[in-house]
């Protein structure tokens, strides 16, 4: 019999019940919740009489609405507040732990949820939204989930489940200088298609995967959602086991030992076969910059916007066609001639120390270029912004012109009050460039931290290999 | 949760691939606390000419005459039309929402995303996946026949075309049998309690540090 892969395994491991259909019953053993998706699943629970099953295995935060400036003047929009205020009225009533927007601690769901060590290798984690899937590279099995499951887990600690389909995406080969994790994913991206991973659970694999360090990998399972799979992952290794050592959340001492032992069990078995296998040079993959408004139409910088009189199919093509009206680009423009509005550092693909630390590099001693009206910088976390500001980091921002802001979600998805003016173009290190995505009628080009900052020096996109 | 046995509709023909949940449902819209209202902002970017917030009267905003939603009879349509990979992106399930409360009730698709598409079966939505040839043959008859009907049969796993065309689709047999029954998740879950218990007890040995809140303190 075939060995098993690293999903399989961690599937196998929560099963609590199977039907005759393969429906299982599967157990989860973290549960993060934020403002937007769980006020529908709490008051669902007060309607049914329904207790949560767990409370110890929760962990709220509010991210997505907070503001990023003048946090002690509370949030403005009174929409906004309510839905934070549910949240917290919410975990007090049934009990759930809760990081609230003044906790020092408070950040974007993904963020903390490794940070604090609350994720850990070896465990189911959901949470309703889908980028759940970053917690995949410490070797857990996470993925994303409706409102109607947020209730279903917070009611049985359950998700009724079917097995997927398994794909490994290789990355094999050193990656060049400059280029980040973040090219790597959307040069996946690129290759397989915003639907190529659907019905799939991802684990990325090979050297080029393996050189990255753990934020990294977590920027690369991040978006395995926008390869169209729910869940991503990375085995682990040593760096994963040294990652949790001194988290708050993590066991400790002779605990520690004993979880790492069987963290270190979490990987695929060399002879296990996935239903799909795809392979990328890591050598050949370049600093990535998307172009449309699906993350896979994306190119290397140094390549042109592509031509949808080039493209065969005809859905495609209308598809691209619509894309470039709305991102008002020409067919055959050079990307590094396409110049920017503003610059979003930030989100939980983008907004770990590592990040930060590769943006304030490649801005070090030179400032915004003046066409940019808005450059900003969101870390991750309370704790985040905490470790930059230690390191002189928000300094190096704020002398080159970028605006050093308080942790949330911010202008990924502009639901608090930074967002794009229509037309507006913004280089974003977040994961979505869908259309009124960062505010409506406004143009996000995905790119890396260093990317991102190396356009918000030149006013346009330059290969940050050069700049 | 509302059935879902058969049903007999107008098509409405949304010519894009990839629609993605964030064009379903514009995120102003998810900061409601509630589940329903969502109908009247479903696909508002495309949808109006003017941008629209939370609390304002949608009906008197000025709509997008070449959107097909706000066309004559698509707007009563109860069956939505559209190419690969719908419902993409967000996790939101006020996308699925949205849909149901504009008075949709199913979707036809060459292909679905994986969370949108578990949503559907919570909300009584039938999300039907069709070939690609398939699809676009109901493109060209609605096309043709702008108010042309189909007619969804669950049990038997059939869209039938008011020319006699037939298309079979799959559906997962416990789904299914939730969808008729308009069967409440939690209920039967919460039925296999006991087997949920057992488990933790026995991980409680094997991963005791995944377990913290509940050592010394089992059950549920
Ligand atoms: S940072 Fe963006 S993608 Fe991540 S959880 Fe927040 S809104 Fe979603």
């Amino acid at each position: 019999m075939a060995g098993k892969t690293l999903y399989e395994k961690l599937f196998d491991a929560h099963v609590v019940h199977e039907q005759d259909d393969g429906t299982a019953l599967l157990y989860i053993d973290r549960h993060l919740v934020h403002e937007v998706t769980s006020p529908q699943a709490f008051e669902g629970l007060r309607l049914a009489g329904r207790k949560p099953w767990r409370t110890g295995a929760m962990l709220a935060v509010p991210d997505h609405n907070v503001p990023t400036t003048n946090r002690a003047g509370g949030i403005v929009d009174p929409v906004s507040r309510e839905q934070v205020s549910t949240l917290d009225r919410n975990c007090q009533e049934f009990g759930v732990q809760e990081f609230p927007m003044a906790d020092m601690r408070q950040g974007i769901v993904h963020i903390i949820g490794p940070e604090e060590g609350f994720t850990l290798p070896g465990a189911t984690v959901v949470c309703g939204d889908s980028h759940t899937s970053t917690h995949g590279a410490i070797g857990a099995l996470a993925f994303g989930i409706g409102t109607s499951e947020v209730e279903h887990v917070m009611a049985t600690q359950t998700l009724l489940q079917k097995r997927t389909k398994t794909m490994q995406v290789r990355v094999e080969g050193e990656l060049g200088p400059g280029v980040t994790a973040k090219d790597v994913v959307l040069a996946i991206i690129g290759k397989i298609g915003t639907a190529g991973g659907t019905g799939y659970a991802i684990e990325f694999a090979g050297s080029a995967i393996e050189s990255l360090s753990i934020e990294g990998r977590m920027s690369v399972c991040n978006m395995s959602i926008e390869a169209g799979a729910r869940a991503g992952m990375v085995a682990v290794d040593e760096k994963t086991v040294d990652y949790f050592r001194d988290k708050p959340f993590a066991p400790t001492g002779e605990m520690f030992e004993r979880a790492a032992e069987y963290w270190r069990t979490l990987k695929s078995d060399p002879d296990a076969v996935f239903d799909k296998v795809v392979t990328l040079d890591g050598t050949k993959i370049e600093p990535q910059v998307s172009w449309g408004t699906s993350p896979e139409m994306v190119v290397p910088v140094n390549a042109r916007v592509p031509d949808p009189a080039a493209e065969s199919d005809p859905v495609k093509a209308e598809g691209m066609r619509n894309a470039l009206k709305y991102m008002g680009l020409e067919a055959n423009t050079p990307i590094t001639d396409i110049q920017i509005d503003k610059v979003f550092i930030g989100s939980c693909t983008n907004a770990r120390i590592e990040d930060l630390r590769a943006a304030a590099a490649a801005i070090k001693g030179r400032h915004v270029a003046d066409n940019v009206t808005l450059a900003m910088v969101v870390p991750g976390s309370g704790l985040v912004r905490e470790q930059a500001e230690k390191e002189g980091l928000d300094k190096i921002f704020l002398e080159a012109g970028f605006e050093w802001r308080e942790p949330g979600c911010s202008m990924c998805l502009a639901m608090n009050a930074d967002r794009l003016e229509p037309g507006e173009r913004c280089a974003s290190t977040s994961n979505r460039n869908f259309e009124g995505r960062q505010g409506q009628g406004g143009r996000t080009h995905l790119v890396s931290p260093a990317m991102a900052a190396a356009a918000a020096v030149a006013g346009h996109f330059v290969d940050v290999r050069q700049a | 949760m509302q059935a879902f046995t058969t049903h007999k509709g107008i098509v409405a023909p949304l010519d894009r691939s990839n629609v993605d949940t964030d064009a379903i449902i514009p995120k102003q819209y998810l900061k409601s606390v509630k589940r329903t209202g969502f109908g009247p902002t479903a696909f508002d970017d495309w949808r109006y000419l003017d941008p629209g917030e939370p609390g304002m009267d949608h009906s008197q905003r000025r709509k997008n005459p070449d959107f097909v939603l706000n066309q004559e009879p698509f707007d009563r349509a109860t069956i939505l039309l559209a190419r690969e990979n719908f419902g993409c992106g967000s996790s939101r399930e006020h996308a699925v929402w949205a849909l149901t409360d504009f008075g949709f009730r199913a979707v036809i698709a060459p292909s679905f995303a994986d969370i949108f598409f578990n949503n559907s079966f919570k909300n009584g939505l039938l999300p039907i996946a069709l070939k690609e040839e398939e699809v676009d043959a109901i493109f060209k008859a609605v096309a043709a026949n702008p108010g042309l009907e189909l007619e969804i049969d669950l049990p038997n796993q059939v869209v039938k075309a008011p020319d006699g065309s037939e298309y079979a689709f799959e559906i997962d047999s416990f789904r299914k049998h939730c969808l008729i029954e308009g069967l409440d998740d939690i209920a039967l879950t919460l039925e296999h309690a006991d087997k949920i218990k057992a488990y933790e007890t026995a991980q409680m040995e094997k991963t005791p540090w995944l377990f913290n809140d509940l050592r010394g303190n089992v059950g549920g």
